[in-house]
């Protein structure tokens, strides 16, 4: 919230910091006294919880590019120099590759999230369009991460998904080529990838800033979906959320260590421990499982541009989303038939990752087309109507009431 | 200023100079981005390598080699008469992408095709497939004997690449 600003410089140093670059100013109103609705739940942790994920990732990737060799004879070969001889190489990279993972899990309980209470809905347009750049973003340095191994899945994963570019119409050939460098996913390819996969990450946190900048303007949302009125409803971000996050960050730790120290290997293919080979494909080529449902998608499509088409159009429906919503209400807490259509949808999306990881042949793809139109249905038929025929329950008054009513329920019973 | 009041619309020496500094700015800009997106086209010596040879000698009827040319299989299959008569036949069948076998062969024999799926890239199997020609694992596209996709996600037959005849067991690719 832009209210005033609390910030009391003590020393003469900060003092004559703050009439120079009032920097510290700026973390304390946003960090520290920034007035934050007191009612957020533990599905409220994952901001903070992303932005260790991307730090991390940044952290263990410069690190891995100072023993990584991004050529096509020596890539395969440095990734298990890292692995093999390079001092708790081993750990950095599995660190990198399963913080992947975790960092799409946080942001798709991140993304649920918004889409339950209405983070999308006014004014919080910009600051969910921003969200969903991220996560474009994220999915290309992913892409692009997993290519740099250079093993079979690598090869044919990039393979597949720079061909998707070929469907474009008449220039779709020259924009392949002009990706690969070449006449195939080849050794310019692989350089490219590797200084591209470089580049994402501070591109993200350069839109992370903006993001979190759209969120202080209005201020959180929270569970109630009702706007902060006054000062009774809110808390100084710290130490009330400054300890929340780092609870359940540590949660969140817990598992990403189990994946680290445990199963480093479980979430991705065994075939990337193959050196790329461009004569062979392999029998069954999947994406990582983030990206599996877009894959279904993808296959779902007896033609190919339109197969590409529909893929892109799953994730750019998101920015419409805010406009789609026709609801005024913006808690799923308080739409009884939203509710219900919320739980389909997640459902229709993890079917869909089930069906990306399955052969395209017989049923897989007729399923895939049904779940496909439903994902669609969901934003551009369901979400539209639902607002208007919906009858959503009693939106308390204030978020103070909603907290308070939970308690204040039981005492009036009592008294009868 | 002392200058005589000028409508707002009318095109005046300030707007003129606007326009042409802002275009001459922006074809500056234009020519000094090319070569940034230029330089991740092919280089010289990517193309260099544009060109093979390749000695058939020792490749007997049903048999296939595979040879790599721009980084890409090349499908060099002696086709049986079965073959080349099932190919010759389906001219007429429903095809996707309607080509005549004769028009993908030089010598009916043989039958060279770069060996990418039309649809996402993948390398088909050989012999494989609903009609026995060759099959893409990753989408599930088939094609025949003559390389025509005839089911599945492709939209392409496979590509004949330039290629002639040297001698009679040899040719160039490219």
């Amino acid at each position: 919230m832009s209210g005033e600003s609390t910030y009391n410089p003590q020393s003469g140093f900060t003092k004559w910091l703050d009439t120079r670059l009032p920097i510290l100013r700026l973390a304390h109103d946003s960090f520290v006294d920034y007035p934050t609705p007191k009612n957020l739940n533990y599905w409220w942790t994952f901001g903070g919880i992303l932005t260790f994920c991307l730090i991390t990732q940044i952290v263990t990737g410069i690190i891995l590019a100072m023993h990584y060799t991004p050529h096509i004879d020596f890539a395969f070969a440095s990734v298990e120099h890292i692995m093999r001889d390079v001092n708790y190489g081993w750990l950095i990279r599995y660190i990198h590759a399963n913080g992947a993972s975790m960092f799409f899990l946080a942001v798709y309980i991140h993304i649920f999230r918004g889409l339950y209470y209405g983070s999308y809905k006014a004014p919080r347009e910009v600051l969910w369009i921003l969200g969903v750049i991220i996560y474009i973003l994220m999915m290309a340095a992913a892409f692009m991460g997993y290519v740099l191994p250079w093993g079979q899945m690598s090869l044919w994963g990039a393979t597949v998904i720079t061909n998707l570019f070929g469907a474009i119409p008449l220039v779709g050939e020259s924009v392949a080529i002009w990706l690969w460098g070449g006449f195939s996913v080849d050794n310019a390819t692989l350089n490219r990838f590797f200084s591209l996969h470089y580049l994402v990450p501070f591109l993200i946190l350069g839109v992370v800033v903006l993001h979190i900048w759209a969120l202080h303007v209005p201020g959180n949302n929270n569970p109630a979906g009702i706007s902060v009125q006054t000062k009774k409803d809110t808390l100084p971000f710290h130490p009330y959320y400054t300890v929340k996050d780092a609870f359940g960050l540590s949660i969140f730790l817990i598992l990403f260590s189990y994946f680290i120290f445990f199963e480093p290997n479980v979430l991705g293919h065994a075939d990337n421990y193959i050196p790329a080979n461009p004569l062979v494909t392999p029998a069954h080529i999947v994406p990582e499982w983030y990206l599996l449902p877009f894959y279904a998608i993808l296959r779902a499509v007896p033609d190919k541009l339109g197969g590409v088409v529909l893929m892109f159009g799953a994730i750019f429906v998101m920015f419409l989303l805010p406009w789609l919503d026709t609801s005024k209400v913006r808690s799923g807490r308080y739409r009884p038939l939203f509710k219900q259509f919320y739980i389909l949808f997640i459902i229709n999306c993890l079917f869909l990752g089930y069906l990306g990881a399955q052969p395209a042949e017989g049923s897989y793809v007729i399923m895939a087309r049904i779940a496909t139109v439903y994902y669609f249905a969901h934003f551009l038929v369901i979400l539209p109507i639902l607002g208007v025929v919906e009858k959503p329950k009693n939106v308390p008054q204030s978020i103070s009431d909603s907290v308070l009513g939970d308690v204040a329920q039981p005492n009036v019973q009592a008294a009868e | 200023m002392s200058s005589a009041p000028e409508t707002e619309n009318d095109p005046n020496r300030r707007d003129f100079l606007f326009l042409a500094t802002g275009a001459f700015a922006a074809v500056g800009a234009a020519s000094i981005v090319w070569p940034l997106i230029d330089q991740m086209n092919p280089d010289a010596s990517v193309k260099a390598l544009a060109s093979i040879e390749v000695d058939l000698d020792g490749v007997d009827v049903g048999q296939s080699i595979t040879v790599m040319w721009r980084g890409k299989p090349v499908f060099i299959r002696r086709r049986t008469d079965g073959e080349i008569a099932t190919a010759r036949n389906d001219d007429n069948a429903n095809l996707i992408d309607p080509q005549n076998d004769v028009e993908r062969v030089q010598k009916d024999e043989w039958l060279i095709m770069v060996g990418i799926c039309t649809h996402l890239g993948c390398v088909p199997l050989g012999q494989a497939g609903d009609f026995n020609g060759w099959f893409c694992p990753c989408h599930g596209s088939h094609y025949d004997t003559s390389g025509r996709i005839r089911k599945g996600p492709a939209p392409k037959n496979l590509e004949i690449p330039p290629y002639n005849f040297v001698n009679d067991t040899r040719i160039k690719v490219g």
